[in-house]
């Protein structure tokens, strides 16, 4: 298992001749992404500031970039490529649903919480 | 025991033992146990973080005005250097996964080197970690903390390029200090067993002073606007709101006070930046010691570099984390 790298990443679409290229490959794709983060950070574009889904149509797209990133590092740095899918699964689904889970249920609180204060039952503006 | 085992009739089926269905060796598994268990520690953090912004989702501090900071370099370069460690980190990871694939091949040379390269990187983040840190806790600007535990942060509009921007101007640069009779509770004039930090630069009225003497000095709320920026009040609110509810001036940051907005902005940056530098630097020293077992050939006599792998999953997980911490705490 230990030499049978899985060499192709976008499903198929870039092939890499060894692994050492292609953790070179995915380095550039990191990086890329992140330039792209800090550039959208720095300037933030009038146009992505609307609100979508609750939240400014900037952070969405900084989050699913972070999670692309996340992506590429588990499953070429990391190997998930290369585990058996039971493995895979095992870990990503477990983590993936038990972390939406704690996501809702604390930031549907916090919203909550913040009307409590917008409405004035706790005054804090002193 | 043994006719037992053999009296099972099971050779051949699925349970019958000695069966792989995972693939992976034993050290292997347990250390994506281990990840698993502290990815989800690490997401209780960061939902905790967003808790309490969605909380006070109107006065939370804006990052880019937070970390502004280079090395060596003065002036406004907001996420410049939180890119830079994120690169280190990621380049660090690649070290390391090319360490891992050198492992593979029985190249022991080559994981020395990238193993070396791993652990500098790793030590250049933790480095550039305990800047940011001490640069967040020494403070820039200082603010006023009124009795509602709001902070009034102060400055002054600026002509750039045709535009009125509002730049943040310091209290140490209009307060106006006058001698105060305030003195110190230390150890030798007052109860023997506590004394007191020591005391601001100013006092409340020092601020009102230098906010009368200079005309141009506005004071900012922390309320974010329509356009996402901080609410600046007028001339008289300014004088209005530090003459009747400043409590006290703060510089700079810790678990207790913090000049860039509300506490527990600084309270998470500390908890989950240093724990993510906690891990980093557990990180690097596991790599030390794996470092020293590949030089020693350890790995070389047991035919087998799956040490280097296991410490890897754990480096790049410790990347994986910060690649979110990033998200969350600088750019969202």
């Amino acid at each position: 298992m230990a030499h049978a790298h899985k060499l192709e990443i976008f499903r198929g679409l870039i092939k890499f001749k060894s692994n050492t290229s292609k953790i070179w490959g995915v380095l550039l794709l990191l990086t890329i992404v992140t330039a792209v983060e800090v550039v959208l950070g720095i300037y933030k574009p009038e146009a992505l500031m609307g609100q979508f889904l609750g939240m400014k149509g900037l952070n969405w797209i900084f989050i699913i970039l972070t999670i692309v990133k996340a992506y590429y590092i588990t499953w070429d740095f990391m190997h998930m490529r290369d585990e058996t899918a039971g493995l895979r699964r095992m870990v990503v689904w477990t983590a993936v649903f038990l972390i939406c889970y704690l996501v809702f249920i604390l930031l549907q609180e916090g919203g909550y919480i913040e009307r409590v204060y917008e409405s004035g039952f706790i005054k804090r503006d002193f | 025991m043994d006719t037992t085992a053999v009296s099972t009739g099971t050779d051949g089926k699925t349970w019958g033992g000695g069966n792989k269905p995972l693939g992976a060796s034993y050290g292997k598994l347990m250390m994506w146990f281990f990840i698993v268990s502290d990815a989800l520690t690490f997401s209780g953090f960061l939902v905790a973080y967003g808790f309490s912004r969605f909380k006070f989702i109107n006065s939370w501090p804006i990052a880019d005005e937070v970390f502004t900071h280079v090395p060596f370099f003065h002036g406004n370069y907001p996420m410049i250097y939180v890119a830079f460690m994120t690169f280190v980190l990621i380049m660090s990871s690649v070290t390391m996964v090319l360490a891992v694939d050198a492992g593979h091949h029985m190249k022991k040379n080559k994981v020395i080197w990238y193993m070396f390269l791993t652990i500098i990187g790793g030590a250049i983040f933790v480095g550039s970690q305990a800047w940011e840190w001490a640069t967040f806790i020494k403070g820039d600007y200082s603010a006023v903390q009124t009795n509602g535990g709001n902070i009034i942060q102060f400055g002054e509009y600026v002509e750039v390029d045709g535009e009125q921007k509002f730049k943040r101007v310091a209290v140490s640069d209009f307060a106006v200090a006058a001698a105060t009779e305030r003195t110190q509770h230390q150890r030798k004039n007052g109860i023997w067993y506590s004394d007191e930090k020591p005391l601001p630069e100013f006092t409340v009225s020092d601020v009102v002073a230098g906010l009368e003497a200079n005309k141009n000095i506005l004071a900012r709320t922390q309320i974010i606007n329509e356009e996402g920026e901080k609410t600046v009040m007028s001339r008289q609110e300014s004088i209005d709101m530090i003459k009747n509810n400043g409590k006290q001036v703060v510089s700079g940051a810790n678990l207790v006070i913090n000049e860039y907005g509300t506490n527990l902005f600084a309270d998470f940056f500390f908890f989950i930046t240093g724990f993510h530098g906690f891990h980093v630097f557990s990180g690097v020293v596991i790599n030390i010691i794996i470092f020293f077992n590949v030089i020693l050939g350890t790995y070389e006599r047991r035919g087998s570099y799956e040490m280097v792998e296991k410490v890897g999953l754990y480096w790049h997980f410790v990347d994986l984390v910060w690649v979110f911490v990033f998200t969350f705490f600088y750019l969202v």
